[in-house]
């Protein structure tokens, strides 16, 4: 099998396998505890944080706070920031979220009158940086903005954003999931002031990541408890899981160049031999800066669950735009957001690539999709293989 | 790796028996659009002595359900009579491929109706197709109320999610769960006094809840997600600043009539013209919108029909804010008065 979907998640390293191991049987410790294996484990904790804190240029290691992952950091940061500043009732958001921050705003919108202000994006997937000035305000309590998007991987300029939020005096949330271990991230030299990450994009154990709060944030933990991450996440730490996440982001951090030379190359040439053999369709986000890892193609005429399930079939393992969620058979909401043409939206594919990835998996991957598209392209009504192309606007086919 | 390499489906969807156009077809049946996400187009030859389908083909565009089901439909049907071929339901089609995801029913469900419709259209004899048979219940999939009432009936359907798995009404803006409800409760309550259903299997609206947080906007609530920015403004079109803000956060409220500044007539004319050609648009949708007044570049517009209750109305007065802006070339700001 050939896998390109890392942005759905990655493998995790064999070497951070070995790190995470002995903390299963030998040291198992409880790093709250004051005996031998206690101060092991505590170990273990300082030097996973202090891994975590050098991937990101944080100051202090005290800034990290390990957690289940993006989802929960999201949570925690949007609901804390709202809590410390009680007279501010508004939330910025961009219109192309990951749904943890998408759900919670909704949520928050109708059930305790919070105003969600949603940042539009272009057909290129760059955000609408007007509309975003026009919405800041002293009313805004935090502005949440992912660094780069799951779906077509396009980056924003986030330290720029974080700046201008701080004139406003309102908090500054990043979804950096996608980001982290594949971009270059220095959170001292930005006004960021909290970051969510998830260790298995980037070759950790699922159900581990942290949350960076920036020494001068005032935080409330929406965990009561304990007093294990001083306080700001309760509940016995996940060692074994924490160890493998520090070990991954000093993995990350050694891969970054390989991230953003090797791995770009072979994404750049996979998008272009599709592009080149199949037509009629689009890179989406092509033209916005991009993460180096992600090519979402968006195929006329055909949908994409039918292309994922041939691919996979042929041994390739993507995903498709995050569509037809259980209950909606709407299409990406971030793809909607970005204009892709009405006959391509519902045929979008994302492939993403991760150090892994070989020469011989692009060869593949180039190999197996322009006989898929064409098959699918062959049962389909619409498009114009049987000669003029037929109008997309009838009620019916 | 899924394990549909050797059943029914997997082989229905990954080799699909009967694609392609049939040029001798003398019965057309069509379900579906490209915007839905599911279209199925399915053309028969028939005997006219016989009444017998000779040949079935079927061009579908859709997910590996939506192809399965449209091969299935056609091996189910080739051979039989006209009669024969429109009891066969969505279930059998489900059962010849071994089942489907239970989110995937309405592909079966789709394979039937262009069943019913091709037939229908050859029974016509080429007379024009008579109009929508009932009032529309889910404006995001186009389903009508008799479509859901006779989907409910033939699947034996309990569960207003069932209803949404088997025709994708409510799968869209969630808008239309309760007329969802309404429809399976009236539908049920006919099945218990036909003898058809159990009367403790039968539904009551309520005793379900809708399966999703929707973006429900309601009563005084504050703008809905999207109308507070400046959504959906052109690129091409530059945003002036706005003004500093001031203390709480402004309702939008109409100025007194004579404080407004509606420009030229030739400008409030243009936009007049703006706003008429746009409702063709929300009309088709069962709703409208009529120009209340300008000021300045704030439109004044009041949405009515489905546009009220609809979910997606930010979405649409952002819509119809970027296709205003779009044709007078200039930035303008819609505001929805009651």
């Amino acid at each position: 099998m050939v896998y390109l979907d890392a942005n759905a998640t990655t493998a995790v390293d064999p070497r951070v396998v070995d790190k995470m191991l002995p903390l299963f049987t030998e040291t198992y410790g409880n790093p709250s505890s004051k005996h031998g294996f206690g101060e092991a484990a505590g170990a273990a904790l300082r030097r996973a944080r202090e891994q975590v804190r050098a991937l990101l240029g944080a100051e202090q290691a005290a800034e990290i706070v390990f957690n289940s992952g993006g989802t929960e950091g999201a949570n925690a940061a949007i609901m804390s920031a709202l809590e410390a500043s009680p007279r501010r009732r508004e939330i910025i958001i961009s219109a192309v979220e990951h749904p943890a921050v998408l759900a919670l705003c909704a949520w928050l919108e109708k059930n305790k009158g919070i105003r969600i202000h949603v940042i539009p994006v272009d057909r290129e997937g760059w955000l609408d940086l007007a509309a975003y000035k026009a919405a800041l305000s002293e009313r805004v309590a935090v502005v949440s903005i992912m660094w780069a998007n799951n779906e077509t991987g396009v980056i924003f300029p986030v330290p720029e954003l974080a700046e201008q939020a701080k004139e406003f005096g309102a908090l500054f949330h990043t979804d950096a999931v996608q980001a982290v271990g594949k971009l270059p991230i220095d959170l001292k030299a930005t006004e960021i002031d909290m970051l969510s990450l998830s260790g298995h994009k980037f070759h950790a154990p699922k159900g581990v990541g942290a949350l960076y709060l920036r020494s001068s944030v005032r935080f409330k933990p929406q965990l009561k408890g304990g007093h294990q991450e001083r306080g700001r996440r309760p509940g016995t730490e996940n060692m074994p899981g924490i160890v493998g996440l520090g070990a991954a982001a000093e993995l990350a951090a050694a891969h970054m160049d390989d991230e953003n030379v090797r791995v770009r190359a072979l994404r750049d040439r996979l998008e272009q031999g599709i592009l080149a053999e199949v037509g009629q369709c689009v890179a989406v986000g092509a033209g916005a800066e991009r993460l180096p890892n992600t090519s979402t193609i968006a195929f006329s005429f055909i949908e994409g669950e039918s292309i994922v399930l041939l691919l996979d079939r042929a041994g390739i393992a993507v995903s498709m735009g995050s569509a037809c969620s259980v209950g909606s058979f709407e299409p990406s909401h971030v793809l909607t957001a970005m204009h892709v043409a009405k006959e391509a939206v519902r045929g979008a594919v994302r492939f993403s690539l991760s150090r892994d990835t070989t020469e011989a998996d692009i060869d593949r991957a180039i190999a197996a999709v322009p006989p898929i598209v064409a098959k699918l392209r062959a049962i389909s009504p619409f498009g114009s293989q049987e000669g003029a192309p037929q109008a997309l606007d009838q009620a019916h086919v | 790796m899924p394990t549909m390499q050797h059943d029914a489906f997997g082989e229905h969807f990954a080799n699909p028996r009967n694609v392609g156009v049939l040029a001798q077809a003398n019965a057309v049946g069509s379900v579906g659009t490209m915007g839905w996400g599911d279209a199925v187009k399915l053309m028969l030859q028939i005997d006219p002595a016989t009444d017998r389908i000779e040949q079935a083909r079927f061009q579908t565009f859709g997910c590996s359900s939506a192809i399965a089901s449209s091969s299935a439909i056609t091996e189910l049907i080739t051979g039989k009579t006209t009669d024969e071929a429109l009891e066969i339901t969505a279930a059998d089609v489900v059962d010849f491929l071994g089942g489907l995801p239970a989110e995937r029913m309405y592909c079966s469900v789709m394979t039937y109706e262009a069943v019913q419709n091709a037939i229908a259209d050859y029974r016509r004899h080429g007379a024009p197709a008579p109009a929508a048979d009932s009032a529309t219940i889910c404006k995001c999939f186009g389903v009508t109320e008799a479509m859901a009432a006779r989907t409910i009936r033939i699947n034996h359907l309990t569960d207003p999610h069932q209803v949404t798995f088997h025709t994708k009404a409510g799968g869209g803006c969630f808008g239309c769960y309760k007329q969802v409800e309404t429809v399976l409760a009236r539908v049920n309550a006919e099945m218990v006094a036909e003898g058809n259903l159990a009367p403790r299997q039968a539904y009551r609206p309520g005793s379900v809840p809708p399966s999703s947080e929707a973006l429900k906007p309601r009563g005084d609530a504050p703008p809905p997600l999207g109308s507070g920015a400046r959504a959906n403004i052109p690129s091409h079109i530059a945003i002036p600043p706005r003004p500093a803000p001031t203390s709480a956060a402004p309702r939008p409220v109409l100025p007194p009539s004579e404080n407004r500044d509606r420009g030229t007539p030739e400008q409030f004319e243009l936009i007049k013209q703006a706003v008429e050609a746009l409702r063709p648009h929300l009309q088709r949708d069962g709703g409208d919108c009529e120009l209340v007044d300008v000021d300045g570049n704030t439109i004044y517009l009041r949405l009515s029909g489905n546009c009220v209750d609809c979910q997606l109305a930010s979405v649409t007065l952002s819509g119809v804010q970027a296709q205003l802006a779009e044709k007078l070339q200039r930035v303008v700001r819609v505001v929805p008065v009651s």
